[in-house]
């Protein structure tokens, strides 16, 4: 950014170079930035791929190195295979399901004239509620015993029971973590929506369009950038930020239908003490959102505009 | 970012500041995993045991469910800040005793201190699952404890079923589920918690059947499970029909369905003889039965312990090891230990302490409460009955959850996930073996 070039104050020439003082000022200044980085980020990365080449028991007083045995052996394992399926059905849910609400209500408090920004504050709330939190409140309300949801279920004739029931417990964590993620979201469309020129809109309602076909010729391609983001965004949350919320929920089952990729990475590691493989599983995690972010960077950035 | 680092280096100076200052007392860090009325009594017995000396200050931190409590303690070694004690549940138990190095044997710190450790003054069904082959005790049997079958006398009554009599065979128990279903007394039969500790890890030693072989894993921990044998696939599979039409209804993984029978859907409930504080507490009528064995095998035979014990973590000051041998035999006093069964429903450790509760006529006026004493202890145990071993109990009862789950969802039947079970099972333990 400093070697950009371009000088945030107003009226002075464009300088090439920032010119500090000191040689030893702008280090000192990264220096904490860069020091939480290195404790908090690449040194547990290198612990995870130290420990994925290595067996070792729970208490970690004998290890043995395995080299890649452990990736061979998590890949070639079924429950890893399922593990990916219930990620991806998972994530597209709940990135879907989010982004399309969110735009629903986005659109919808466009037309509030009177309380539009009581109304929008209200819907940006719940992006305040921790994920372990928001997983126990959808657990409340659609406990099969005593849920305040749950029984208008079962009066609808509805055998709800998420307990035993792999897609019923799927739909509740889809639930829950789209409905964390829907202020978010909202928020981008709500600004993505004040970046569409009136003027546009007018032009096609004099022409005689609908608000239907207004939203879907002009207001939804207009919006495609904050969508196109908001897509990355979401699936990298569904991915690797709903830990809480399946905690909290289903704990993975029933069976193994919403152990997700991270999930297992717990469940391997710290219930059945797995450790290699676990850290070997994390490793492909860190893969996959090398990938994700590259692939965000690549492509997004370049298409948004923040207005 | 700045103010971010600058709390973090705080954060850590504030951290480090006890230990570099003098205490007057040594402080004992005590893990555990007790919830409602049994973390209750936790509190109690520590502040008690601190008031009755100056020495030593226990401080009882609450750390989670079992396999939560377990995961943080080992977390915690590797991270060089162990606790002093900590509570481990019975399945935990071989994960702790292949951690030579990482705990010190109860018997060693009560030597150590100069106690004398006289194995005869406890119960010998406990003490035997908590030592080495040799003899020595490795853990403290703090909480032990016995599935027993809880039932409701007003769902019974309004089913018309024997209110003095709970079913003793899981036939009766079928039955009478059956009957408070059909008669609507109940939404619900029965539930039970802990499917893999009760129905499968006590169903073999109460029935007197191999749950793995090389006696369970306690010979050599190179076992192969055994529960996909007929009885065991004959007792799930009626459970999964009972489960069809909710006669049966499943609570969860762990002690989830304590809620259900609290709630007075269900007429009956298996579960542990630590959970009864819960239940009394609920002001339910309640009554109290033997667990239920299956009438084709071999039982009664006896039941084996659950719940917890205390494990005391390796390398740390001579004088914490004193204080937690003051705790451990202020813990194994007879007053200490009748308050602990009584309050709690788990089982007292020492001789004494059930003796005293059997002669203060406890028993008399709280009839069934000695149940799960006279379950564990009336028969010697057999090859088949003292108890699991497994490197790795905590995974298998994992898959033994899973396959169940699917089992109860209609997805399979009792075979193909008793089949499943054993066959994910015995690749888990060599894989943990390293075979």
């Amino acid at each position: 950014m400093v070697a950009g070039g371009r000088s945030p104050v107003a009226g002075r020439p464009p300088m090439n170079r920032a010119v500090f003082p000191h040689r030893w000022l702008p280090w000192l200044l990264v220096a904490p930035q860069l020091a939480i980085s290195l404790v908090f980020f690449y040194w547990p990365a290198v612990q995870a791929l130290h420990q994925s080449v290595l067996r070792e028991d729970a208490f970690g007083l004998r290890s043995e190195f395995v080299g890649l045995a452990n990736f061979a052996r998590v890949l070639g394992d079924p429950a890893y295979l399922n593990s990916i399926r219930v990620t991806v059905v998972f994530s597209l849910l709940t990135a879907f399901g989010s982004m399309a609400i969110a735009l629903f209500l986005a659109v919808q408090a466009e037309k509030v004239v009177r309380g539009r920004g009581f109304y929008r504050t209200l819907m940006i709330w719940p992006y305040a509620v921790a994920p372990a939190i928001a997983g126990m409140l959808w657990l409340f309300m659609f406990n099969p015993s005593f849920g305040t949801l749950a029984w208008p279920l079962k009066q609808m004739g509805i055998t709800w029971d998420p307990l035993l029931r792999g897609n019923q417990a799927m739909a509740l964590v889809v639930a829950a973590a789209s409905w964390k993620q829907i202020s978010y979201n909202f928020l981008f469309f709500v600004a993505g929506l004040q970046a569409i020129p009136r003027t546009l809109i007018e032009a096609a309602a004099i022409d005689g369009a609908g608000p239907v076909k207004r939203f879907w010729t002009i207001v939804f391609p207009l919006l495609a950038p904050t969508t196109f983001f908001l897509l990355v965004v979401n699936s990298v949350y569904a991915l690797f930020d709903t830990f809480g919320i399946i905690h909290a929920v289903t704990g993975g089952g029933p069976g193994k239908s919403t152990e997700t990729l991270v999930y297992k990475v717990y469940n391997d590691g710290f219930v059945n003490l797995i450790l290699g493989e676990s850290a070997a599983q994390s490793v492909i995690l860190m893969v996959i959102v090398i990938t994700l972010t590259a692939f965000q960077f690549r492509y997004v950035e370049r298409r948004v505009h923040y207005g | 970012m700045k103010t971010k680092f600058f709390l973090a280096t705080t954060a850590i100076a504030i951290g480090l500041l006890p230990a570099g200052m003098a205490l007057a007392k040594t402080q004992i860090s005590w893990w555990h995993a007790m919830t409602g009325a049994n973390s209750e009594v936790v509190e109690k017995i520590a502040a008690d045991f601190n008031a009755s000396q100056a020495d030593y200050e226990l401080l009882p931190v609450f750390k989670g469910t079992y396999p939560e409590t377990l995961n943080a303690g080992i977390a915690a070694f590797r991270a060089g800040q162990a606790p002093d004690i900590i509570q481990v549940f019975d399945v935990g138990t071989g994960v702790m005793m292949a951690a030579e190095g990482a705990v010190k044997p109860v018997a060693e710190v009560l030597t150590g201190a100069g106690m004398t450790f006289d194995k005869s003054q406890y119960l010998p069904g406990i003490v035997a699952y908590y030592s080495r082959p040799d003899g020595t005790m490795l853990s403290f049997p703090y909480n032990s404890s016995s599935p027993i079958l809880y039932y409701n006398k007003d769902i019974f009554e309004k089913a018309g079923l024997d209110v003095a009599n709970p079913p003793k065979t899981w036939n009766e128990v079928w039955d009478a589920a059956r009957q408070i279903k059909t008669s609507g007394a109940a939404p619900c039969g029965y539930t039970s918690t802990w499917l893999t500790w009760i129905h499968t890890e006590n169903f073999a030693a109460w029935n007197d059947v191999p749950y793995a072989t090389n006696e369970n894993g306690l010979a050599d921990g190179n076992a192969e499970l055994m529960i996909n044998a007929p009885v065991y696939v004959n007792h799930f599979q009626v459970l999964a029909d009972l489960a069809k039409d909710g006669t049966f209804k499943y609570g969860g993984r762990t002690s989830e369905a304590k809620q259900i029978f609290l709630a007075g859907e269900c007429g009956i409930f298996t579960e542990s003889s630590g959970g009864l504080g819960d239940i009394v507490k609920s002001g339910m009528n309640y009554g109290i039965g033997q667990l239920p064995y299956d009438s084709d095998a071999g039982g009664p035979q006896n039941t084996i312990p659950g719940g917890a014990s205390l494990w005391v973590m390796g390398g740390k000051p001579d004088e914490t090891y004193k204080g937690i041998a003051a705790f451990f035999s202020y813990l194994s006093q007879t007053e200490v230990q009748t308050f602990l069964h009584q309050t709690s429903g788990y089982l007292p450790v020492t001789m004494a302490a059930y003796e005293a509760t059997r002669t203060s006529g406890f028993y008399e006026a709280n009839p069934g409460r000695e149940t799960p004493i006279t379950q564990m202890l009336g028969k010697a145990p057999t090859a088949n009955s003292k108890g699991v071993r497994l490197i790795n109990l905590p995974q298998i009862r994992d898959i033994e959850n899973e396959e169940f789950e699917r089992m109860l969802a209609g997805e399979q039947s009792a075979q193909q996930a008793l089949d499943n079970a054993v066959a994910r099972g015995n690749a888990a333990i060599k894989q943990a073996l390293g075979l």
